[in-house]
This record gives C-alpha cells, sequence and structure tokens, in this order.
C-alpha cells in the first residue's frame, strides 16, 4: 500500500489562524459563480444577522488546505502529491465562515483503507473561530496511487 | 454563464411551504471556460498545473486540462443558494468527484445543474444536485442537507 498505515489516528497541530477578508470572500463567490447577494453585499448578509459577507459554502476548502499539506508534507506518510486524487469531499457545518473570522484547522487521519494497489485515505479538518468555537469540519477522501515523485 | 432559471417549485422556500420529494427547486447551466479556472486557482490557492496547461494534463495522461473538482462542487451548490436564502441553513454538503469536466480552450465547457428534493423530514431536507458535463454525470452522491425548521 502506498501510504503509511500508521498515519491513523495521527493529528496535527493546528493551522496558523487564517483572517478571512471581505474582498477574498467576494473574490471567492466571483470564482464559484455564487451570486447570492449575501456573498457580495454586507447589506444584504446584514439583513440575514450576519456582521459581514458570507462566504459561499465550499470556502471552507481553503482554510482546510493548509491541512492538507501538513498531511503531504509528513515524511513518513508516503504520500507522492502527482498521484494523489481528490475523491471525496464533505462538510459539516455549524455556522457558515463570515468576513472577519479568524479560523484555525486541526487535521486528524481518520482512516487508510486499501483499493487495489492504491489507497484510500480519510482525514477531517476541523475548523474553529478565534472563541474557539466549532464552524465547520471538513471530510477529505484521497486516493493515493503508487509510484515514486 | 447563463442567468439562473429557477424550477417548479422555486416558489416554495425552506421552511415556508411543504417541500414534495422530487420538486426541482433549482437548476441552472454554468459555461465555464479556461479564465474560469484560472480565476479559481487564484481565489482558491490551488495551483495544479493540470487546471490550466496542456502539456502537463497531456504528460499525466489526461483527456485535457480539466475543472477543478472543489470548482464544480462550488457552482453546484451555488445553484440553490437564492432558493435556500440563509447559508446558515446548511447542515452538510458532500460529493463524490467522479468524472473529469474537460475545459476546451476555445470551445469551454458546460455544466448543468439540477437540484431536486430527494427527502424531507420534520427539521430538514436533503437536496439532491444532479451535476452533469455533456450528458455524463460528473459528481455522484452530490447532496446537501439543508435545515428547514
Amino acid at each position: 500500500m502506498p501510504v503509511n498505515p500508521e498515519l491513523v489516528g495521527r493529528e496535527f497541530p493546528p493551522t496558523a489562524p487564517y483572517l478571512v477578508g471581505r474582498e477574498k470572500v467576494r473574490e471567492f463567490a466571483r470564482a464559484v459563480f455564487a451570486d447570492d447577494p449575501q456573498h457580495i453585499d454586507p447589506t444584504a448578509a446584514q439583513a440575514l444577522g450576519y456582521t459581514d459577507v458570507v462566504a459561499p459554502p465550499t470556502f471552507a476548502i481553503v482554510v482546510t488546505d493548509a491541512t492538507l499539506q501538513q498531511l503531504l508534507a509528513e515524511p513518513d506518510s508516503g504520500i507522492v502529491l502527482q498521484n494523489v486524487l481528490h475523491a471525496e469531499q464533505k462538510f459539516r457545518y455549524t455556522r457558515p465562515i463570515v468576513a472577519g473570522d479568524e479560523l484555525t484547522a486541526t487535521l486528524s487521519v481518520t482512516g487508510i483503507r486499501a483499493m487495489g494497489g492504491n489507497a484510500m485515505v480519510t482525514s477531517d479538518s476541523e475548523i474553529r473561530d478565534a472563541e474557539g468555537e466549532h464552524v465547520v469540519t471538513a471530510t477529505s477522501i484521497l486516493l493515493v496511487g503508487e509510484g515514486d515523485a | 454563464m447563463t442567468a439562473p432559471s429557477t424550477g417548479s417549485g422555486a416558489s416554495t422556500r425552506p421552511g415556508t411551504a411543504v417541500l414534495a420529494v422530487g420538486d426541482v427547486v433549482a437548476e441552472r447551466t454554468v459555461h465555464l471556460t479556461r479564465e474560469s479556472l484560472v480565476r479559481y486557482a487564484g481565489a482558491s490557492g490551488d495551483f495544479n498545473p493540470i487546471h490550466y496547461r496542456d502539456d502537463v494534463a497531456a504528460a499525466v495522461g489526461l483527456p485535457g486540462v480539466l475543472a477543478h473538482g472543489m470548482l464544480t462542487m462550488g457552482l453546484a451548490i451555488g445553484t440553490i443558494q437564492s432558493w435556500l436564502g440563509d447559508a446558515g441553513r446548511i447542515l452538510e454538503y458532500g460529493v463524490r468527484f467522479t468524472k473529469p469536466v474537460v475545459v476546451d480552450p476555445e470551445t469551454g465547457a458546460d455544466v448543468t445543474v439540477v437540484a431536486k428534493v430527494g427527502a424531507v423530514d420534520d427539521e430538514s431536507a436533503r437536496i439532491d444536485l444532479t451535476v452533469s458535463h455533456n450528458g455524463t454525470t460528473v459528481l455522484v452522491k452530490a447532496q446537501v442537507r439543508v435545515r428547514t425548521g
């Protein structure tokens, strides 16, 4: 199997805080064709009870990315980037991400399953705000193939 | 991108009316170009060259430059946002990436999203997204659980 099975259960240190900016939310919204005003117009977001523009739901992947980089950089992981395919993605939300949030993500590898010569690696990235409250958990399943860099 | 068109159940917002399984709540077709992919790369930080370089895509055996899976996932849920209203109603969103979306340098690619009510209980509903390109389903089990109460 192309992945070190001892990664299961390993938890990584929280990522450096990510400060969500209003223009970043707008830029991301435009990139994913999220044209609802709550993503773009602070007044529309405030009418829904938010302090500033609301990030589209998949914006959580931007914060998660730093944790996946930790996993790929782990010296004993066995994972070679060019052999990695994103197979599944799921988000579980306590609340949406809003401009002004300062977020940290903590990764844990929850499962590795052999599939032919490949491995399916499941990880949870738990995203919390500056008060330590849960915002969203991103569960990623990566299909990792064999081969050297 | 064409303007979002609304489906038969578009006037029934979650929490304000009874949702029936099978109701189409929203649908649209988004036209992706290479510019869309570069824009998403910049907004998300995912600079994997298979999403903008034909030579790299060919070298790793792909049929062409591909849209980011997370771009497809993002534009898919954006289809229901205006119907849904508050993004805080979204409890879970998950997809499996099954088929790639090849984006032609001259003609681009159309991605069509149809959002239907898949299941309803007292407090939430499952919205099933059918996401296709050239008649082929590109995301499977694309499901959003939304709070209706």
